[in-house]
């Protein structure tokens, strides 16, 4: 049997093969058994139809087979691999690298000296769910906020609404807890390979530091500052802590290193720590010189940031405006009945925190119609190292002047207008017309939809607005948001600070409204990028009606072509970190706190220094060793060594006092503000 | 699509194509040497078995495309019915009708209108705890802040000897080897899961949770649970850490005490804080003597090991334990052989005695409370009938069923002798003690010569290179160890080990509470050592599982002596006993959790602290609540939800709903009191020790 099937086989195999050599006998067999074959290939086809489908279904498990195998392949070589391969392949390809930080220092022998306090900033911290609508349920204790945000796309309206706040009281809803995860993880990683402060606690760790001296104060950034005391008493806990680690530390006092946002939580909580027991923390009037050696400010928005108010206003930073700008529509568009913009609007505005971005100090810090601090800022200028001296007047004349004092203007034109050609007609009292957004807007609500037609046309026929006119503009656009706000914030500048008024804590985290502790042996330390373009003012434009939408929108069309490039996709830009500009980050310790002036009564001395920012020179460098970014700037190597230097025991005359690379002395200087 | 498609014909076809293109040239071949024999039957048969054999050669290219191929398309297969399996299951919803979850306890008792008032404390055990690196050898130099101990464990098997070097503890001081900072994993993620999907404090956080705790008023005391607990203070400050934390919690919530819930080892460590915090400072936190009774309401003790566990004596002496010599009954050799060089006891042991914690949960309490070779507290305890006895408790009155129990154990002839911890040979732990030989310390001469290493085995070091042969002999002549002999056998066998950890252990009952000895810090961990703080108002509560075989003593023999074996002396694994069913594989068991004896976990609370006595001066309320092990009626609910076992009653539905009410604000009394199934009471009773 089975040599029959071998004999039939390889013949049927044989004579599919056309011979050339064979003779007309065999041709004529050839012939016959060519019908047969022909008759069997039909046959054949006829099976082969049905294993096509089948073979497509197979190849493509094949194919996924393929692409598995491969992938494991390649993961547990990607295990396999020495951990210091990817260095070594960058240091093949842009040579040797220098040591970290850590590194260096360790072999010049610093050692962990005085605990340190981190302050994350907003965003940056992680929020874990402690109770949720049924939606979440099985999210109990994960990540809503931070990690890998895997949440926000398989549920992301229950994302959305465990997210926000109350819109009353700016605290939990009923039925929702979210709470901010503790401990070095809080922060460290924003989300998987993206860092925030984990560089700086991998190097101090090389010089000692671990658990026990170093602490991560985090809160819930949502919140406003006053709040995360009520609620989850955050406030009393960096006390305690700092009080334990001083304690356990042999009374060294504590380093305190915030960041971005945390800078304002952190000013308003050595108000608060001193502050007498209901409102404040009951520490006495020594508690900040007794226990806190120095505060290094990074990237601090002291004065506020201009990025808030787009926030605020059309929940659109310039990012956002140029997704919009590139792909019209999706954004704003009702596709899917997302309405995305809308959503995190109504998520943003209960947040109270934001808020606190808002700029401070009015038309004096932020120039008015015509004038502002920084106009004669040129980009293209190559900067060097100054100390605020020496002055070019020769390009400053030949500059177009930018009104950086208006902070959002209608249309470009109105932009550059002088101020006498702007006809502003005032929006304040303009009636809030009816509902613009009947029901059919579904359940996103945003208080544009009490505004009416009036209202928004009144907003955009004022033309031009000051850093004191967006107040006014916020309160009227958001009303509710606004009165929530103001009773945690305030935004001007005290001319008395001795008023009792002052003792409230809405001004304990305004750095023009209040006093810093009376601890002279205190530094404080403003250390920034610079060399990013940072959006400053914006030019706005009136949406096009639609149903549900938000009325006004960042006009991208807006731009200049002159090789300063100032205005570019409707946003002004000036020098800064990409968030937060260097009057912001810098005035404080430039001028308002320098000496002894009526803000710092007892002369702390304060420190400026700046980052220049560099990319990253290759791929490998990942967000790079010396980047300027908001962010980023927490891997810079330049101001690690700073902080693990102060950490060390070092003052700042000692790392070699200001490192400035911008203009914000003569910047300072302009600002008429009596000290 | 289409461009997959053209992939796979290239991939599939052309080696078909190739081979016909060979198989043309060999008929070629063939027609031109053989052109006559075609029609002949048997030439054709033979010229194509030829013909085969040449093929098959050919075609072995082919079939190894395809076998490829359809390893491939069998991967992927299984890929993608994964893939779909795992999408169906997370579209499935969570509530389907066949799969009802029973409602958490949590949610039971918010409805019942609990919430969060007290502010509450964890105190994890030994293991449970979460290690990370923050400072290591080159071997593991990437590995900062991750978790060597706890979590997936995968290092171990990636670089063995790096992790075993990396967990060690300095050998002198007990603290870090210069080089390496390993340190205890803080906040609640340090102890909720130890490894992935195996809970520890998890399912009582949520539950809490659920009544409305969160990060504010729940604090994992995590520390270092290697370390000798004042060393954790001395290195990592964690009591001071646990000090501020309580203050800070019962400032932060309104002035309400706290209720801590320490389990396993936990327990002891909290003993030793609240002897710490009132002591004066260098030694102590400097609290003074009513911050107990100010800042604490309740002291919740899960599987509390106040007097030690048997099972710590086996890990010392040869880094075994029930598991251990299980698998070496079952597959002898594995373990004790040279087997890769690997030597797995041998380096277990190195490690684990460089922790002093253990020493910690060695018995205490001598031959008073764990009996002497003759007598033992549990000595009716019978295993077989065990849970019949149970069930006898619950529907009996108390007299029918110690009748009943007397009967029993009159019914055998012996009563096992629990209190030789450690024989040598199954006949040593049944003779009466006036067979045995008789037994002294002294005897014990170390040989200064260190003949029993050899360099050849590996660099694998336990102190047993130390000891000579005859030592050793002369350890297993003395066939029965109770546990005062116990410790001076200890001390013999790690001389280096004993002599660090008993500077901060300390395992005998004390006469004079009174006596200055006792204010240093070796003794607060001892409960028969130490007086509990003057608080009156507190509560201390006994929560453990019961009905589960525990370890209680050992059968041991000497190990046959291989070239490379290092440590003498294993468990006896071949020793089954037919007494009462309570020896099984060299280990006599006794009622408990599985880990610690009802006697350690439930005597101070039975009788040691139980009104006013010298121990308890100002007579702290005690209640036991013992937990009847069930287990899981169906692979669905997991470890059991009314589990006795050590660390699964923390998923036990009842004790957690103790927990929460406790936490709520209720007293002792309104739990109403003990809860007992085992001869707890009975022993305590045994037990002759001056109150």
């Amino acid at each position: 049997m089975s040599l029959l099937r071998r004999r039939k086989v390889p013949e049927n195999e044989i004579t599919q093969v056309p011979d050339p050599n064979s003779d007309g006998n065999e041709k004529e067999k050839e012939k016959e058994k060519g019908k047969n074959i022909i008759d069997k290939k039909k046959e054949i086809r006829k099976s082969q139809k049905q294993q096509t489908n089948w073979n497509c279904v197979d190849s493509c498990c094949w194919f996924i087979g393929c692409i598995c195998v491969v992938w494991w392949v390649l993961l547990f070589l990607y295990n396999m691999m020495p951990y210091s391969f990817p260095q070594y392949v960058a240091e093949v390809i842009t040579g040797p690298m220098p040591d970290p930080p850590g590194v260096k220092l360790q072999k010049e022998g610093l050692k962990a000296k005085h605990p340190v306090v981190f302050v994350p900033g907003i965003v940056t911290g992680g929020l874990e769910l402690w109770e949720g609508h049924q939606c979440a349920d099985g999210l109990f204790r994960k990540r809503l906020w931070g990690g890998t945000f895997g949440e926000v796309y398989k549920r992301p309206l229950c994302w959305v609404e465990h997210m926000s706040l109350d819109n009353e009281t700016g605290l939990d809803p009923p039925g929702i807890r979210v709470r901010p995860v503790t401990g070095l993880v809080a922060a460290d990683y924003f989300a998987p390979g993206y860092f925030v402060w984990a560089v700086l606690i991998a190097n101090l760790a090389r010089i000692g530091y671990e658990e026990k001296t170093m602490y991560m104060a985090s809160y819930d950034w949502r919140l406003s500052f006053q709040n995360t005391e009520v609620r989850d008493q955050s406030l009393s806990r960096i006390k305690s802590n700092i009080e334990l680690m001083v304690a356990t530390n042999g009374g060294n006092k504590a380093i305190i290193i915030p960041h971005s946002m945390g800078v304002l939580y952190f000013l308003h909580f050595m108000k608060w720590v001193e502050a007498p027991a209901p409102m404040g923390g009951g520490g006495g009037p020594d508690w900040c010189a007794k226990h806190i050696k120095t505060v290094v400010n990074i990237g601090g928005p002291f004065l506020g940031v201009p990025k808030a108010i787009s926030g605020l206003f059309s929940a659109e930073a310039r990012d956002i405006a140029v997704a919009r700008a590139i792909a019209p529509g999706v954004l704003d568009k009702d596709l899917f009945h997302i309405q995305t913009l809308q959503h995190i609007m109504k998520m943003t505005r209960t947040w109270d925190s934001t808020m606190s971005m808002i700029p401070k100090g009015g038309d004096t810090i932020w120039g008015g119609l015509d004038w502002a601090p920084e106009e004669s800022y040129v980009p293209s200028k190559r900067r060097q190292r100054n100390n605020g001296t020496n002055e070019d007047e020769n390009t400053e004349s030949k500059v177009k002047r930018i009104n950086y004092g208006r902070m959002i203007s209608f249309g470009k034109d109105v932009a550059e207008a002088h101020s006498s050609e702007i006809e502003r007609i005032d929006f304040r009292d303009a009636v809030k017309g009816s509902n613009v957004a009947n029901h059919t807007c579904r359940d996103v609500w945003t208080e544009y939809h009490d505004m009416g037609f009036g209202g928004i046309k009144a907003v955009a026929e004022y033309k031009a607005y000051t850093a004191g006119d967006i107040l006014d503009l916020l309160q009227f656009v958001a009303p509710k948001m606004m009165k929530r706000g103001s009773a945690h914030f305030s935004y001007g500048i005290a001319d008395n600070l001795e008023d009792p008024k002052y003792q409230h804590y809405k001004y304990w985290s305004n750095p023009l409204e209040t006093k810093l502790p009376n601890a002279p042996e205190m530094e404080i330390f403003s250390m920034y990028g610079v060399g990013i373009p940072t959006e400053r003012a914006y030019v706005y434009r009136l949406t096009p009606a639609a149903d549900c939408y938000i009325p006004f929108q960042i006009d991208t069309s807006a731009g200049e072509n002159d090789e300063d490039r100032c205005l570019k996709d409707g946003v002004f830009t000036i020098e800064g970190d990409e968030t937060v500009p260097v009057l912001s980050a810098g005035f404080m310790s430039a001028k308002g706190w320098r000496g002894k002036t009526r803000f710092n009564p007892s002369g702390i001395p304060t420190y400026i220094r700046e980052y220049e920012h560099a990319p990253p020179s290759s791929l490998l460098e990942g967000r790079g060793t010396q980047s300027g970014a908001h962010v980023d700037i927490m891997g810079n190597f330049a101001l690690i060594e700073d902080i693990m230097r102060i950490a060390a025991g070092a003052k700042g005359e000692e790392l070699g006092g200001d490192l400035v690379y911008s203009d914000i002395f003569k910047w300072s200087e302009k600002i008429k503000l009596p000290l | 699509m289409a461009h997959i498609l053209r992939f796979r014909k290239l991939c599939f076809l052309e080696p078909v194509k190739y081979s016909s293109c060979d198989k043309a040239k060999a008929v070629e071949k063939k027609s031109v040497e053989t052109p006559k024999v075609e029609n002949e039957d048997q030439g054709a048969v033979s010229a194509l078995l030829e013909e085969n054999t040449k093929r098959k050669k050919q075609k072995k290219q082919p079939k190894e495309w395809r076998c490829i191929d359809s390893c491939c398309w069998i991967v992927g297969y299984m890929c993608t019915t994964w893939w779909l399996l795992l999408f169906l299951f997370h579209c499935l919803p969570g509530n389907l009708p066949g799969l009802k979850v029973p409602e958490p306890p949590g949610a039971r008792l918010k409805r019942e209108g609990l919430t969060a008032l007290h502010p509450v404390v964890l105190v994890p055990g030994i293991v449970t705890g979460g290690l990370e690196l923050w400072e290591g050898k080159p071997c593991y130099e990437d590995l900062f802040r991750r978790r060597l101990w706890g979590g997936s464990f995968t290092e171990i098997f990636k670089r063995p000897m790096c992790w075993l070097e990396h967990l060690s503890l300095d050998n002198e001081t007990g603290l870090d080897p210069p080089g390496i900072r390993v340190r205890a994993v803080p906040g609640l993620v340090a102890a909720d899961y130890f490894a992935p999907g195996y809970f520890v404090w998890a399912i009582l956080i949520e539950n809490l949770a659920r009544i409305g705790y969160e990060g504010k008023n729940m604090y994992m005391a995590a520390y270092d649970w290697r370390l000798s607990f004042q060393n954790t203070e001395i290195r990592d400050q964690t009591l001071s850490r646990l000090k501020s934390k309580i203050e800070l919690m019962y400032v932060t919530n309104g002035n309400k005490k706290v209720v801590v819930v320490p389990h396993s080892m936990g327990v002891i460590y909290f003993l030793h804080f609240l002897k710490w915090v009132e002591s004066p400072p260098p030694m102590g936190g400097g609290g003074g003597p009513g911050w107990c009774a100010k800042h604490i309401k309740a002291i919740m003790n899960i599987g509390p090991a106040f007097l030690g566990v048997p099972k710590a004596v086996s890990n010392i002496l040869s880094a075994e334990s029930k598991d251990v010599a299980f698998i070496r009954a079952m597959a002898p050799g594995l373990l004790d052989s040279d087997f890769l060089g690997l030597q797995t006891l041998e380096h277990v042991m190195r490690v684990s005695r460089t922790w002093d914690s253990i020493v910690s949960l060695i018995p205490k309490g001598g031959e008073t409370i764990w009996g002497n070779l003759d007598w033992s507290p549990e000595e009716g305890h019978v295993c077989d009938s065990a849970k019949k006895m149970y069930q006898q408790h619950l529907h009996n009155n108390r007299k029918n069923e110690y009748n009943s129990k007397g009967g029993t154990s009159f019914r055998v002839q012996e009563l096992t002798k629990y209190g030789r911890m450690i024989s040598f040979g199954k006949a040593a732990s049944d003779l009466p003690s006036s067979q045995l030989p008789v037994f002294g310390s002294e005897e014990f001469v170390r040989g200064n010569s260190s003949p029993n290493s050899n360099s050849s085995c590996g660099d694998v070091w336990t102190e047993y290179n130390e000891m000579t042969q005859e030592s050793i002999k002369k350890i297993a002549e003395n066939k029965a160890y109770t546990v005062r002999t116990l410790l001076d056998l200890l001390r013999f066998i790690a001389p280096k080990m004993m002599k660090r950890a008993e500077a901060h252990f300390s395992h005998g009952i004390s006469d004079d509470l009174d006596d200055p000895k006792y204010s240093h810090y070796k003794y607060w961990s001892n409960p028969l050592e130490t007086k509990l703080p003057d608080a009156p108002d507190m509560e201390i509560y006994c929560l453990y599982g019961v009905g589960i075989p525990t370890e209680r003593s050992y059968v041991y023999k000497l190990s046959a002596s291989g070239r490379c074996k290092t440590i003498p002396l294993q468990i006896d694994s071949s020793a089954d006993g037919s007494d009462n069913g309570c020896l099984k594989g060299g280990v006599y068991f006794a009622d408990g959790d599985e880990s610690v004896p009802v006697l350690s976990a439930g005597f101070m609370c039975a009788k040691g602290w139980k009104g006013k006595t010298r121990f308890n001066p100002s007579g702290i309320a005690t209640y036991i609540r013992e937990y009847m092990h069930k287990p899981p009626t169906s692979l669905l609910e997991g470890r059991g939800l009314e589990s006795g076992a050590h660390v699964d009653i923390m998923g036990n539905v009842a004790l957690i709903e103790d927990v929460l009410r406790v936490a709520a604000g209720a007293s002792g009394a309104e739990l109403l009191g003990d809860r007992i199934y085992s001869d707890i009471r009975k022993m305590s009773e045994k037990i002759n020790i001056r109150l």
